[in-house]
């Protein structure tokens, strides 16, 4: 028998009885869709959690003070106070692989203007850090290097403080009172949205490192300094280099741990990736449980079937169908079972996977792996379950079915 | 076993019709739970192609586990059954399967049809088995239905069609593949008495173009339609005699009242 006729044969068996037919399948509909919509949502994640890291610049590194834990936890800003301003000029001077640096400091504050007020983060640095983050204003312009010798009280304000305080209004040339402290309002940033890390990059002040030292923290020492290798492919180097600088001026003995922490924003995109992939594994697996709870619904009423139609299993075998044709028989009425339920679990999975992506405004993401992977397990699922079931029917004795009633 | 000393037997043998059915001292076991039932305890026959034989006996006799063991749904537990000289006792359950779907034809009690499945394709399932093309399949389905009279109603379902019909149908069925053998268990015991002779008329038809016909009945009526009459009793053969005085089922019609009267 052919394909097509197996086929056709197997959905007029489902169809004499429509309401069991498609109860069973709703087992492996729900299978499916769950596994197909959890992966969709979570290559989404992945996208967007690649598209934040790369709104971030491609060849940075980033040094922090603070060494790394064993469980990977690093110790407040605050704590390490060995990371300053001159091992920052030295990373200039001496890495070849190094295009540009900024100090980095900061400090929670709260943020008053007229009725507004908003707490947020203070940041000190100089004004190449927006270029390092190629990260351009829509208002105004950044502070200058006169600004920094000079500790004036200057701001640049992120989009999400500009909102908060100002609403659509420009806020350039305004006072703001940081602190008790009256900032000038030089100019507004760009929105750039939320980091790798899923921070708000627009909640934030800048001002000038001096200014933030001497007059907010009281703190002469960095918590980072943002650096710019002269390629993506320099940044290991840079990497390198500016470990082994900064282990020699803070007379780091061998086998001693770093008092800092160098990062390259690459390392930071690849973990971040694979950790959204295992999340997503982790959910299509729990999604897929739901396709046994459907692919056992399937052998439950494949059994329940062959038991109805013991006779007619006894008068195909008296007439002559081989133990195979049986098993042909209700095996391909199990797999197209599935493979239907499937096919609609795929739908029904990637519209919920659009719709959730739709209203977390995360990229789309439907792999054809998925699809093809769920075709696939459907059809295994299919085979695996209703295989117990067909050869029970293929194995009864013809004599014993003629006789049941 | 042929010998070189008795040359004359040999030609008379080889000019005789080899039996299409041979049994030779059959016996078949049943094991139930501690009981053993030992229901054909040395049965041994032979039915000669173009036969139209008729099996009787009481319940216990046999005579059902002697039917399933000629239609090759079941072996004997000791013995030789030769179909067409072929022992089928040997057999694996593929090519049993096989011979049933090519050289047997089956007729029930109870019809046996498959429900929300037309007369058509209830008679196509054999071929279906046999793996014959689609313009072959129908064609012999067609043509059997023709043979028992239903060529106008291959479209229905069974629930649209009379026992009488319903048998015909099954009738049918058995024939499509050209069996060598029809075998038929009470075929006539859900049916009235006017329509019971319709039915072994078409047997009788059938048998008279060289099909050869073994049936089991409990009624000495119908079995007096047949050629040959076997009594079983006790897992035994206890008669094995020619009918006489063989009605012919086509002039018992004429006689007999119609359901409308």
């Amino acid at each position: 028998m052919d394909f097509i006729s197996i086929l056709r044969i197997a959905l007029r068996a489902l169809a004499r009885n429509k309401m069991r037919s498609i109860l069973t399948m709703l087992g492996i509909i729900i299978g499916v869709g769950a596994v197909i919509a959890t992966v969709g949502v979570g290559q989404g994640a992945q996208q967007q959690v690649q598209n934040n890291i790369a709104s971030m610049g491609t060849n940075l590194v980033f040094v922090s003070a603070g060494s790394v834990n064993r469980g990977g936890i690093r110790l407040g800003g605050g704590a390490t106070k060995t990371l300053v301003y001159d091992d920052m000029k030295a990373i200039l001077q001496e890495s070849p692989a190094v295009a540009s640096a900024a100090p980095g400091s900061s400090a929670p504050a709260q943020v008053v203007f007229d009725n507004n007020n908003w707490y947020t983060r203070v940041n000190g640095t100089e004004p190449q850090y927006f270029d390092i983050r190629a990260w351009p204003m829509t208002s105004g312009a950044s502070f200058t290097d006169d600004d920094v010798r000079t500790s004036a009280d200057v701001a640049v304000l992120g989009e999400t403080v500009r909102q908060n305080l100002f609403g659509s209004a420009d806020p350039v040339g305004q006072t703001v009172r940081i602190g008790n402290l009256p900032f000038q309002v030089v100019g507004v940033l760009t929105a750039k949205g939320q980091s790798g890390m899923g921070a708000d990059q627009d909640d934030a002040i800048y001002v000038p490192i001096t200014t933030l030292q001497k007059k907010i923290t009281g703190q002469p020492w960095l918590q980072n300094i943002m650096v710019s290798a002269v390629s993506q492919q320099a940044s290991y180097a840079a990497q390198e280099q500016i470990t082994a600088l900064l282990r020699d001026r803070h007379r780091i003995r061998p086998g001693q741990d770093d008092d800092f922490q160098v990062r390259n924003l690459a390392d930071v995109a690849q973990l971040a990736d694979q950790s959204s992939r295992i999340m997503t594994l982790l959910l299509a697996s729990i999604a897929s449980v739901s396709l046994i709870v459907g692919g056992i619904g399937i052998m439950n009423i494949m059994l329940v079937s062959v038991t109805e139609r013991t006779r007619e299993i006894g008068i195909r075998i008296a007439i002559g169908a081989q133990e195979a044709d049986v098993l042909k028989q209700f095996l391909s009425e199990a797999v197209v079972m599935s493979l239907i339920g499937g096919a609609i679990g795929i739908l029904f999975g990637a519209g919920s996977s659009l719709g959730i992506s739709r209203v977390l405004h995360w990229p789309i993401s439907i792999s054809p792996m998925a699809v093809l992977a769920a075709v696939v397990f459907s059809t295994m699922v299919g085979i695996f379950f209703g295989y117990y079931p067909a050869r029970k029917a293929a194995q009864l004795d013809p004599i014993e079915a003629l006789r049941f009633e | 076993m042929a010998t070189l000393v008795q040359p004359e037997l040999n030609v008379a043998s080889a000019l005789a019709p080899k039996p299409v059915i041979r049994v030779e001292d059959v016996h078949k076991y049943y094991d139930l739970g501690e009981t053993k039932v030992h229901a054909l305890r040395g049965v041994s026959l032979e039915i000669a192609p173009g036969e139209f034989v008729a099996i009787m006996g009481a319940s216990g006799s046999g005579k059902s586990t002697f039917m399933n063991l000629l239609g090759c749904l079941d072996t004997p537990t000791s013995g030789h059954y030769y179909l067409e000289g072929v022992d089928v006792a040997q057999l694996a359950k593929k090519d049993l399967a096989s011979i049933r779907n090519r050289k047997l034809g089956f007729v029930f009690q109870g019809f046996n049809l498959l429900a929300r499945t037309t007369a058509l394709e209830n008679v196509e399932l054999p071929t279906l088995y046999a793996h014959l093309p689609k313009e072959e399949r129908l064609e012999r389905a067609k043509r059997a239905l023709q043979m028992v009279g239903l060529g106008e109603r291959m479209e229905h379902f069974p629930s649209q069609l009379s026992g009488g019909q319903q048998q015909r149908v099954a009738i049918a069925r058995g024939l499509v593949n050209q069996p060598s053998i029809l075998l038929a268990d009470e075929p006539t015991g859900n049916l009235d008495s006017r329509t019971s002779v319709e039915i072994m008329q078409i047997f009788q038809d059938l048998n008279d173009q060289g099909l050869t016909v073994v049936l089991v009945t409990h009624e000495p009526d119908i079995a007096h339609y047949a050629k040959r009459t076997i009594v079983f009793r006790d897992g035994k053969i206890r008669r094995d005699e020619p009918v006489v005085n063989r009605p012919r089922a086509a002039e018992v019609l004429r006689t007999l009242p119609t359901l409308e009267d």
